[in-house]
């Protein structure tokens, strides 16, 4: 069974319709990259499996089990799967710290104290032990993104969705983002992301998934994608981005 | 031409202190003129004599200031325990105005009517609807008094202004804050408590400084229902002495506590305009 399974989903804002049926399946452990021009949809999607946004036809499965069903509480589901922005959407009055804390003591109702010791070891884990204590605009841009992705490891997610996180970052600090979710994928992190990063991609991804007018024209492994792309959009977008 | 032939200034800033040395001399020209105008033509008015025994008497003022800086004393002592009460209800109804929650549904309403009511109403209407309305229900002691009702018609009118700024802070923290929170499972209450409500609230700190100042000069108004406080503190001595010093002397403290104060929330304003660009 997949760990996270979409059904014909479909999302509109009034008459644009931005997920047009799309269908997904993503393993345990699996790194999956959405490529496809901006206003393909890969943001909506994203945002639909985290339930910030509802659908409007099709399902989404967690585990096998329906999380997209009308009326069904959003905080349980969200909690099971981190999402990582692309303008980081750190909270800037409180420290780095106090923002990777703020959901578990929150949601688990745990103390500080207990929650300190795997706290500070993701700080460390992602280069960040000595900026703990900073505010968001003391930060780099690279920074500010690896500790939104220690935020939201820190609720333990099973599922992790990136939604082009290093879009708004200098080329230079890119590195380090994309270094961390190299080290993501060794844990064995089931993780989703759109991205313009063609090169990550196709290095790291398990499956890639070309998406135009909100809908998957064609998925495959890496090298099926980059080296031998059936349709002709895609072979279209990947010569005018890989140019 | 080099900078060292010039003194070590540039050319464009040798222009610069010219510029500003110019500006200097015509503002202190006109300022010199509109003064100098003042005080030649002012005099000159047949009735001045008469203003300036009635309005600026030196012997008035020395010998009721001290009572009316102890009748101000009220004011502040009516000021401080408004103001808190104020920023709570001002909060509660900022908050009420947002829950979407179909049973609270009537608290929506009474939030957008309180506001309405309370923000077309003068100030002054209020104070005597409710401060003689409510005691002439006939309450005992001390239910009666009028500081109590006084400071209710304060706090109620000055809290429908309170919360709309709230509101404009809130609608003001970007979707996206709102978002990273729901999408760490946080639940709405603590979305709005930890993330949303902390910089709304920091943001609004200015304008709600000259709400406080607002405030501040409006507790005079408390006079029209019984406090001798500062305003009617001057009244008295007006009717004593038949004289108007005493109102020049309330209204010389009123400037002491609003000027800095006003100060203050505008060196706030622009410090937090600095920051945001």
């Amino acid at each position: 069974m997949p760990k996270l399974s979409l059904r014909g989903v479909v999302k509109r804002f009034g008459d644009n319709t931005v997920c047009d049926g799309i269908n997904l399946d993503v393993n345990a452990g699996e790194m999956v990259c959405l490529i496809g021009a901006s206003g393909a949809g890969k943001s909506t999607l994203l945002r639909c499996i985290n339930l910030l946004e509802p659908v409007e036809d099709g399902e989404i499965f967690l585990d096998g089990a329906d999380i997209s069903i009308p009326g069904l509480d959003p905080e349980p589901v969200r909690r099971r799967i981190g999402m990582v922005f692309q303008s980081y959407n750190l909270f800037p009055h409180m420290t780095a710290v106090e923002n990777v804390l703020l959901a578990p003591r929150r949601n688990h109702k745990k103390s500080r104290a207990e929650l300190m010791p795997e706290v500070t070891a993701l700080f460390a884990r992602f280069g960040l032990a000595e900026h703990m204590g900073k505010y968001p605009d003391q930060l780099s841009g690279g920074q500010q993104q690896r500790v939104a992705i220690v935020r939201a490891l820190a609720m333990r997610p099973e599922v992790m969705l990136f939604d082009e996180i290093t879009s708004a970052l200098d080329p230079q600090l890119v590195g380090d983002v994309l270094d961390a979710l190299r080290a993501l994928k060794a844990d064995g992190m089931t993780m989703i992301l759109a991205t313009h990063e063609m090169g990550f991609a196709r290095e790291a991804a398990d499956k890639v998934c070309f998406l135009k007018d909100g809908r998957v024209l064609e998925e495959g492994k890496p090298e099926e994608i980059f080296e031998r792309a059936q349709n002709e959009d895609t072979q279209q977008f990947l010569a005018r981005t890989l140019k | 031409m080099s900078t060292k032939e010039t003194g070590g200034k540039t050319r464009r800033q040798i222009y610069e202190d010219r510029l500003r040395r110019r500006s200097l001399r015509i503002a202190a020209l006109s300022t010199a003129l509109v003064v100098g105008a003042i005080v030649v033509l002012v005099p000159m008015a047949p009735g001045w004599e008469k203003v300036q025994k009635s309005f600026f008497n030196k012997d008035v003022f020395l010998k009721t200031f001290p009572k009316l800086l102890d009748a101000f004393l009220l004011d502040v002592a009516i000021f401080a325990w408004c103001a808190p009460l104020i920023a709570l209800l001002g909060l509660a109804v900022a908050l009420m105005r947002d829950v979407r929650s179909p049973a609270l549904f009537p608290l929506r309403i009474f939030g957008a009517l309180y506001t309405d009511i309370f923000r077309g109403v003068p100030v002054v209407l209020t104070v005597y609807l409710i401060g003689f309305g409510i005691p002439g229900l006939g309450l005992p002691r001390p239910w009666n008094s009028p500081y109590i009702w006084g400071s209710l018609a304060l706090i109620l009118t000055y809290s429908a202004y309170v919360a709309e700024i709230f509101r404009s802070g809130i609608t003001s923290v970007h979707q996206s804050q709102r978002a990273a929170a729901q999408s760490l499972g946080l639940a709405e209450r603590d979305v709005m408590q930890f993330v949303v409500l902390p910089q709304a609230i920091r943001r609004v700190v200015p304008a709600q400084m000259n709400i406080l100042i607002a405030l501040q000069k409006d507790v005079a108004l408390l006079s029209f229902i019984g406090p001798v406080e500062i305003f009617r503190q001057a009244g008295v001595f007006k009717s004593l002495l038949a004289n108007f010093t005493p109102y020049v002397g309330a209204a010389v403290i009123f400037l002491c506590v609003t000027i800095p104060a006003t100060r203050y929330a505008d060196y706030l304003m622009n410090k937090q305009n600095r920051e945001r660009s």
